[in-house]
């Protein structure tokens, strides 16, 4: 064997330089119909937020596409966040949509550093619904309320005629106040930061593809819908200035997270696939249907950007609260290649990982 | 997972990487076609690239299903699910598959009756929950998807389902694989032999390349592992001097194939005498379509659909692409004009594409050994 050395092909790397130029600029909305696509959380809802509607309003805050905006008003700062609840089927393994419209709701004051304090409530009622199903989701939604720490105070109800909504829509706006301990902002990751999730993924999504029943798989797989609180409590107190980012890993999964504030702090990211914690029948039924369970929803799943220096602090911390057993840090910020996502598969090489463009399921949350 | 898992061993991976490292002739540039693209999708997923040295070249062939399938058909699959009363059902990624004028998701978003399933028999369970409507299934695939298709069409009839029928466009392997060899633009020195197509039709078809064409074939699983011995198999083949099919894939693939399966085909379908598949132009006796005893299944004979031939966009080249004779890079529209999102091509749209799958997954510069 003659002596070897390493080389990268040239022509090949000026293509992938022209295409990250590509992809870094705003995209353009050209779509003539809205399709599922655009409510999947991958690209097309991303496309749509950026180039449609984010534009149009011309606000700071929200450039800053957070999980929720902030708000200062009289010298007290405000997390304000809203969110649509249109989940079929309403009820599934490990919880129901009313739970979810409040879990989904003080998840993201959660994660924007915002302890939950109010919420509101608006019900959009297919006509016929049976009063008893109505009657077990307000039920869900007020213990979910109760341990999540925040107040129901304000609501609205609506009747539409049947078949024009699929038994019942929820829509929650919530308000939390933004901790003094935390310091987090999309474009604060540095090179170095290391990335912790806060236990198994892909949870709810598979319990809600199973619950629909059209894969004939039986599987014991429940949602993961919890509130996220407790756990940025722990954090904030055990690592509170170290702390750069989080996320609420919902639509378009731990995948989606990382697509998102890699490009929003122009750094690279290093994932280690083997260091992924994925429960054997999430990674079976994924196996089965062709998905990855990065792109797989969480209900109760945050993804954390910390300084190196504090990971070990902050793993520990998380690992003490309820439901966060099973945390594990599971890769790191790098200088490049700016803003994309890179897995060293368990097998021994590497690829990159994308958002999804859609989702094969829609209507999970 | 077990049976799974194991052919996933990083190490034993490693020690793979280097026993082929040691087979491969310093200063020899080797071309092997992967002819299937759920080889394509491991091959990107798992970064097989990686433990390859790189004088030995990995060559994308012709097996996608979704892919080779041309804008025409597309065209006709939609017109016939915007007709009244009709639900159309098909693989998820069917669907994002662009037409001459949008995709069959857009025909959903205007109103149509579009539904994914993942078997046949689903589209046919709800032809039967459905009586008031036309269940049509737009059937695509090689020999691994036909049987199942077959199968549906046998229960079909025998349960006198009326509301069902299909579109078809199954494909077989061999012929674009024979018009490959035929082309003189491409120099290959092996093929990575499609496991799944074989488990249906046997290793034996696949000797004529060996014995005609004086080239290489190992028949290979999909899990890494599989591939790389594949690829050492192939390698041992080269430096022996050797020529003959070799099956890799012996816990699943006989080597005469699934005779059941084959029969219920040879019962359910016959030769179409020419397809025309994406980028490649017609190729003769390349596709299936219902026999006489099934054709008041066909929905070709059930609806009226327009049946024209449209040409594929002047800058898309995935017929270069299914060919092997440029790398997806290599596309003037790769990853600009054409991308997951918005995709010119239906290499870019599968996620057994060669495009979507270095789009998704290999979009990065890469240092390899030089042997």
């Amino acid at each position: 064997m003659s002596a070897s050395e390493r080389i990268a092909g040239g022509r090949e790397q000026r293509v992938l330089e022209i295409i990250e130029t590509a992809r870094s600029k705003r995209p353009r909305f050209r779509d003539e119909r809205i399709t599922t696509a655009h409510g999947a959380g991958g690209k097309a809802t991303q496309t749509l937020i950026e180039a449609l509607l984010v534009p149009a309003f011309g606000s700071p805050a929200l450039e800053a596409l957070g999980d929720a905006g902030a708000v200062r008003i009289g010298g007290l700062d405000l997390a304000l966040t809203t969110d649509s609840f249109v989940v079929k089927p309403i009820r599934f393994p490990g919880g129901s949509i009313g739970e979810l419209a409040v879990n989904g709701t003080v998840n993201d004051l959660a994660v924007s550093g915002a302890r939950p304090i109010a919420l509101s409530l608006s019900l959009i009622l297919e006509e016929g619904l049976e009063t008893d199903v109505l009657r077990a989701e307000i039920n869900a939604i007020a213990a979910a309320a109760r341990s999540s720490g925040a107040e129901i105070i304000t609501g609205d109800t609506k009747v539409v005629e049947r078949g024009h909504a699929d038994q019942l829509y929820i829509c929650t706006t919530g308000i939390g106040q933004i901790d003094p301990r935390a310091r987090l902002s999309p474009a604060a990751l540095r090179p170095g930061d290391r990335i912790i999730v806060s236990g198994t993924i892909g949870e709810h999504g598979t319990a809600i593809m199973l619950a629909r029943g059209s894969f004939e798989l039986d599987a014991e797989i429940v949602s993961d819908t919890r509130p996220l609180w407790p756990a940025v409590d722990a954090l904030l107190e055990a690592a509170g200035p170290s702390l750069r980012a989080m996320r609420d890993a919902t639509r378009g999964g731990v995948a989606t997270v990382l697509n998102e504030l890699a490009r929003a702090s122009g750094v690279g990211i290093v994932v280690r696939e083997a260091d992924v914690p994925v429960h054997p029948t999430v990674a079976a039924a994924s196996e089965l249907l062709g998905i990855d369970p990065m792109h797989v929803a969480n209900e109760g799943k945050l993804v954390l950007f910390v300084a190196a220096e504090a990971a070990e602090e902050a793993l520990a911390a998380l690992r003490a609260v309820d439901g966060c057993e099973r945390a594990a840090q599971i890769g790191e910020v790098t200088e490049g290649p700016a803003g994309m996502v890179l897995v060293d598969t368990a097998f021994g090489g590497r690829r990159v990982m994308d958002q999804l463009v859609g989702d094969p399921l829609p209507r999970i949350c | 997972m077990r049976y799974v898992e194991e052919f996933r061993d990083p190490e034993l991976g490693h020690a793979m990487a280097g026993e082929i490292l040691a087979t491969v002739e310093p200063g020899r540039h080797y071309k092997l076609m992967e002819v299937c693209g759920g080889h394509t999708h491991s091959i990107y997923k798992y970064g097989i690239d990686d433990l390859l040295p790189a004088n030995v070249e990995l060559v994308h062939g012709p097996g996608c299903p979704v892919c080779v399938i041309p804008m025409g058909r597309v065209d006709d699959g939609i017109a016939i699910a915007l007709q009244p009363r009709v639900t159309l059902t098909c693989f998820g990624d069917m669907l994002r598959v662009p037409g001459s004028r949008g995709t069959l998701l857009d025909a959903k978003a205007q109103g149509a009756d579009v539904r994914m399933v993942y078997s046949p028999l689903d589209a046919l369970r709800i032809a039967r929950q459905n009586p008031d409507r036309e269940v049509v299934f737009f059937a695509i695939g090689f020999e691994t998807t036909a049987p199942s298709t077959a199968l549906t069409l046998r229960r079909a009839k025998a349960e006198g389902v009326a509301n069902f029928s299909c579109i078809c466009n199954h494909v077989t392997i061999l012929p674009p694989v024979r018009a490959l060899l035929e082309s003189p633009d491409l120099r290959l020195d092996g093929f990575i032999g499609p496991g799944h197509v074989c488990t249906v039709v046997g290793a034996r078809p696949f000797e004529f390349i060996p014995a005609d064409y004086g080239r290489p074939v190992v028949i290979s699983g999909f899990e890494p592992l599989d591939i790389l011995q594949s690829i050492h198999m192939l390698l041992r083949q080269l430096a022996e001097g050797r020529c003959e099919v070799e099956n890799q894939y012996r816990r699943v693939v006989p080597y005469d194939g699934n005779l059941r399966a084959l029969e219920v085909m040879a019962d359910v379908f016959e030769l179409r005498p020419h397809f025309e598949w994406r980028g490649m132009g017609f190729i003769s006796h390349s596709a299936l379509k219902l026999s006489a005893a099934y054709e008041e299944f066909d929905a070709e004979r059930r609806f009226s659909a327009p049946g024209v031939r449209i040409a594929d966009p002047k800058a898309c080249q995935c017929g270069e692409v299914l060919k092997g004779v440029i790398k997806p890079w290599e596309c003037k529209v790769f990853g600009t004009a054409c991308t997951p999102e918005h995709a010119i091509g239906t290499c870019m749209v599968s996620p057994e594409g060669a495009c979507a799958a270095y789009y998704n997954y290999g979009r990065l510069a890469r240092t390899r050994q030089v042997v």
